[in-house]
């Protein structure tokens, strides 16, 4: 079966999914800490699969396959890439919990079994090995997002919910249709098989743009970004985590997982579609996250420009782009997770988001500031944090292909120091000259115990970056191996200079 | 085929009608006194009809199935599925109809008499060979359905939907027989098998004018767009378990004989009716869920909703494979326990003098005061909707998939694309019961029955669903191979 004799991907899905039911019908004390301890088993689940995961191993590993539905199977499975996303979610949820612990006082029962349920999806997702299973897993996230952020979200929910909801059903529906020709043109519906499968270079072309549809929504790419800042000022602090955290990824992975392998051809083809959108996206909505007044606004839209460095290094078809690109998705999903978790703190004392209403933290609230300060740092990329080892990875990956577009990329980074530490100084230097803001507490141990191992993490793979890059070495070689017939040349035509001198020394010698 | 054996073959109708019979002589003499005692024997006598289904079924000698009365009728299995989808509905329409009318103090035995007739109608329409079964099975059917529109004389929105829908029903029925003269002016028989022959190769005006007008006809029962007029004012006009009744049996019974007369007798002529029904489709699918956004009433939505995926059953129709019409059964079959389920949960909706609450407003915040009911409710919306995991995505699913693999990519594209604007209204709904404040309108203890049926129905279309797969996917498959 597999390296620990126990199904102990579908146990990480099934132990959620049991503990939700439950929690349906308990009493808010009881939901709270059910969830919590259910999110923390999972925690040590995977610690145990990251810890049992053989690294050089099989390509897929921890595999498990039940044929259960007919036209598709059950079938589970995790490459490093995959096992880094759980890790991500598994180490998010008991935060997410945490986070919510006094801000949720409404109907928390169903509020935490939508989130044991969204943490089921998650995983699933990350580990499904059938492309309808994915599809499934993919699609069904929309139902308890709707709910989280409709219920409990703030005084616009219900616009955001909305919006949330039927943008990412438009772009997903099309990649259904994409999936279902691609099984019957394979005659499979298994993603490692499928990994193999060349699709003809002109179906090629419309597969990709149906899934692209999907992923660019869910990533979300510029122009069709404009759901993700509506969802995150309106969700609760968790709801917003979560979104960013792992929520994002989902379309990263896409792109990762079946763009990019399935499709190469296709999308070498439109590089340019791709490398415009970003680039707009890293301009623009830096400068956008500039002007905004609303913390959890300005954090959304550094969420944009950040996938944004993402695409442009899984396009960049080499081991540096797409491994940088996994880091910034795994560094971002610790970073904006616990940006949003700051503004949580702040949000849950004074009750708004605006960035004038505050000022002066660091006098009153030190802990705060300086844990605030780090995650805007790592934010920015600076080095020792896990930004930067993520952004300079994927530039670097991205100028083997094209000066130009690192070039402006690279202006993301500047105006992404300029937009965080510009929300830094507003909000913790200068004097406090709100009353109401004087009286604010310095962080609680609740919320010390939930940005603590986040700085930790974010500060580990800023320092070790190899030990989240391991276990993907091997299959960012793999991937690279079967995109490499499709890479773009580079745009830096590298000539061998010629040793003048030495040649005009040795006839000198000669001469002599 | 002597006669004996054309009886055994129609034993299911036979059963029921003896039985319908014996009842409407029990009602006639115990007048309103006999109603529960009526309904319950209804329900057994249906239960009666499956088992006999059953039995046929599994007799050796009729495997491929079998002709009754020299090719009038046929029994075979995709009349046998879709037979037992009926009588289940119909049984289910039953078991929730006394509550109803007794709150009113209306209830009468001729209300399960009435359904027994409409099923033994549709009974007779999906197992049709012949236009002229085709014709009177549907006719028994409307027949019946008329009346129970109607059943509450003395409330006036009853009354006009009766008479709505007779004065349609008739037209569409004049213009099923008027194509059906011609089909049969030109291919010079009623038989399906024989037009099937004769009208091979191109079609001359005659008798596609004739095949248009049999279509039409068909798209008013089933309600598809450009025939759809009728169903929103009956559905919100009849009383409600007449409504659940209406949008679940009659609707399976209409798709599948519209699925045998194109594929029996129109089979050689796919380039007339594929364009027909990809049309009606398509405007089915759009309409219903463009119109549905603006509905302040639950019943004129599900009306609605059931316009809509009435357009989705089509595309598995439209591709004329035997998949697809394998896609359009699994979906029907979904289809019966979304909508059914949906209904019953408006059942449950009535405030404290027992009155029934029909307005989408009513629903407010539903979810704190009946969670239960409030996520089934939920379940369904979603379902309907088609957002995995819950079981109605398995039924888009599979149509989507047949029409795929017909190479109907185009169809697929929009039809998908088109079913985001019917989400629309079906996330509206769960707006409503999850994020409004409540309106306290709603009694909050619900009806014993009603909450087991809502409890078994949602189970069914929730992510549990996908693992009957495996048991109901080989029956619809062996119902779409009989017909080709």
């Amino acid at each position: 079966m597999n390296q620990l004799d126990f199904p102990i991907l579908s146990v990480m899905m099934g132990l959620p999914m049991l503990a939700a039911i439950i929690c349906l019908f308990l009493n808010a004390q009881a939901a709270r800490w059910l969830a919590l301890a259910t999110t923390l088993v999972l925690f040590v689940l995977g610690v145990v699969l990251w810890a049992n995961y053989d690294i050089g191993g099989p390509q897929w590993q921890y595999v498990e396959r039940a044929e259960l539905f007919g036209n598709f199977a059950w079938a589970l499975g995790i490459d490093g890439i995959s096992m880094m996303l759980i890790m991500l979610t598994v180490f998010l949820m008991p935060i997410c919990i945490g986070a919510s612990w006094e801000a949720i006082q409404t109907r928390v029962g169903e509020y935490m079994a939508a989130f044991l349920f969204m943490e089921v999806l998650m995983i699933g997702v990350f580990a499904a090995q059938d492309i309808f299973l994915f599809y499934i897993l993919f699609e069904a996230g929309l139902i308890p997002m709707y709910l989280i952020i409709g219920i409990w979200g703030g005084a616009n929910r219900i616009y955001a919910s909305y919006k949330f909801f039927l943008y990412t059903l438009l772009g997903s529906v099309v990649m259904l249709i994409a999936m279902l020709w691609m099984v019957q043109d394979a005659g499979t519906s298994d993603i490692p098989t499928l990994l193999n499968y060349d699709f003809a270079p002109e179906a090629q072309t419309w597969l990709w743009l149906a899934f692209f549809a999907s992923f660019a929504v869910k990533m979300p790419m510029w122009p069709v970004h404009t759901w993700l800042p509506d969802a995150h000022v309106q969700a609760p602090t968790a709801g917003s985590v979560i979104l960013a955290g792992v929520l994002l990824k989902m379309g990263g992975y896409g792109f990762l997982r079946f763009s990019l392998p399935m499709f190469p051809e296709a999308s070498e083809q439109f590089i340019w579609l791709i490398f415009g959108l970003s680039m707009v996206a890293v301009v623009y909505t830096s400068l956008v996250a500039l002007v905004q007044q609303d913390m959890k606004k300005l954090i959304a839209y550094s969420s944009v420009a950040h996938m944004a460095i993402v695409t442009l290094g899984l396009f960049a078809f080499n081991r540096q782009g797409i491994e940088g690109s996994i880091i910034v998705m795994l560094s971002h999903g610790l970073v904006s997770a616990a940006l949003f978790l700051c503004v949580g703190v702040i949000y849950d004392r004074l009750h708004t988001r605006e960035i004038s209403r505050y000022g002066g933290l660091a006098i009153n609230m030190p802990k705060y500031a300086i844990l605030f300060l780090l995650f805007t740092m790592a934010s920015i990329g600076l080095p020792g944090t896990s930004g930067f080892v993520g952004e300079f990875l994927s530039l670097i990956g991205l100028y083997k292909v094209n000066s130009w577009v690192t070039l402006v990329a690279t202006t993301g980074i500047i105006l992404g120091a300029g937009y965080m530490l510009y929300l830094y100084r507003r909000v913790a230097f200068g004097e406090l000259v709100h009353e109401d803001v004087k009286a604010m507490p310095d962080l609680s141990a609740r919320e010390m115990a939930l940005l603590a191992p986040i700085a930790a993490a974010v500060l580990w793979m800023g320092v070790y970056p190899e030990s989240f890059m391991a276990p993907i070495r091997g299959d960012v070689g793999a991937l690279v191996a079967r995109i490499d017939r499709a890479a773009p040349e580079g745009d830096a035509h590298l000539k061998m200079g010629k040793a003048k001198p030495a040649i005009q020394d040795e006839a000198h010698g000669e001469a002599h | 085929m002597n006669l004996a054996s054309s009886l055994w073959l129609v034993s299911p109708e036979l059963f029921l009608s003896v039985s319908s019979l014996i009842l409407l002589l029990v009602s006639a003499w115990s007048q309103e006194k006999a109603a529960r005692l009526v309904t319950i024997l209804s329900v057994a006598a249906l239960f009666g009809a499956s088992i006999l289904l059953m039995v046929l079924a599994h007799k050796p000698e009729f495997k491929g199935g079998a002709e009754a009365f020299d090719g009038l009728y046929r029994m075979d299995a995709f009349g046998s599925t879709a037979k037992f989808l009926i009588y289940l509905a119909a049984i289910l329409s039953l078991i929730v109809a006394p509550r109803f009318f007794q709150d009113g103090g209306k209830y009468r035995s001729e209300y399960p008499v009435l359904i027994l007739f409409a099923t033994i109608g549709m009974g007779m329409m999906v197992s049709a060979t012949d236009m002229m079964t085709l014709y009177i099975g549907l006719e028994l059917n409307s027949l019946s359905a008329y009346v129970l529109a109607s059943f509450i004389r003395t409330d006036i929105r009853s009354s006009e939907a009766g008479l709505k829908y007779f004065v349609l029903g008739a037209l569409a029925s004049g213009m099923l027989l008027f194509g059906i003269s011609l089909v049969y002016g030109f291919a010079g028989s009623t038989s399906f098998a024989v037009i099937g022959e004769t009208l091979s190769g191109d079609l001359s005006t005659g008798p596609l004018i004739g095949l248009v007008l049999v279509l039409s006809g068909l798209a008013f029962k089933i309600s598809a767009v450009p025939f759809h007029m009728w169903t929103p004012d009956v559905y919100e006009g009849a009383p409600t378990p007449v409504s659940a009744f209406f949008a679940s049996a009659p609707k399976v019974a209409a798709v599948a004989l519209t699925a045998r007369v194109i594929i029996d007798a129109f089979g050689g002529q796919t380039s007339a009716w594929q364009q027909i029904i990809v049309f009606v489709a398509l405007a089915s699918i759009i309409l219903g869920a463009v119109a549905a956004i603006g509905q302040q009433n639950i019943k004129r939505l599900l009306a609605y909703s059931s316009i809509n995926n009435v357009g989705f059953l089509l595309i598995g129709l439209a591709t004329g494979t035997a998949q697809g019409i394998s896609a359009m059964m699994f979906y029907l079959a979904i289809y019966v326990a979304m909508t059914l389920g949906s209904f019953i949960c408006v059942l449950e909706m009535r405030d404290r003098d027992g009155k029934p609450l029909e307005s989408l407003a009513s629903l407010a915040g539903l979810s704190q005061t009946r969670p239960g009911l409030a996520a089934a409710f939920a379940v369904f919306m979603f379902s309907l909707a088609g957002i995995p995991p819950l079981f109605g995505f398995w039924g888009k699913f599979l149509v989507f998939d047949a029409a795929v693999a017909a190479g109907m990519l185009p169809l697929a594209v929009i039809g998908i694309a088109a079913s985001v604007i019917g989400a629309f209204y079906y996330i509206k709904v769960v707006k409503i019961i999850y994020f409004d404040e409540p309106a306290n309108e709603i009694v909050v203890t619900g009806h014993k029955a009603e909450n087991i049926l809502i409890a078994i129905l949602a189970l069914i279309v929730s992510p549990l669903g996908y693992l009957a797969i495996p048991f109901v996917a080989p029956i619809t498959a062996a119902a779409a191979g009989a017909l080709f």
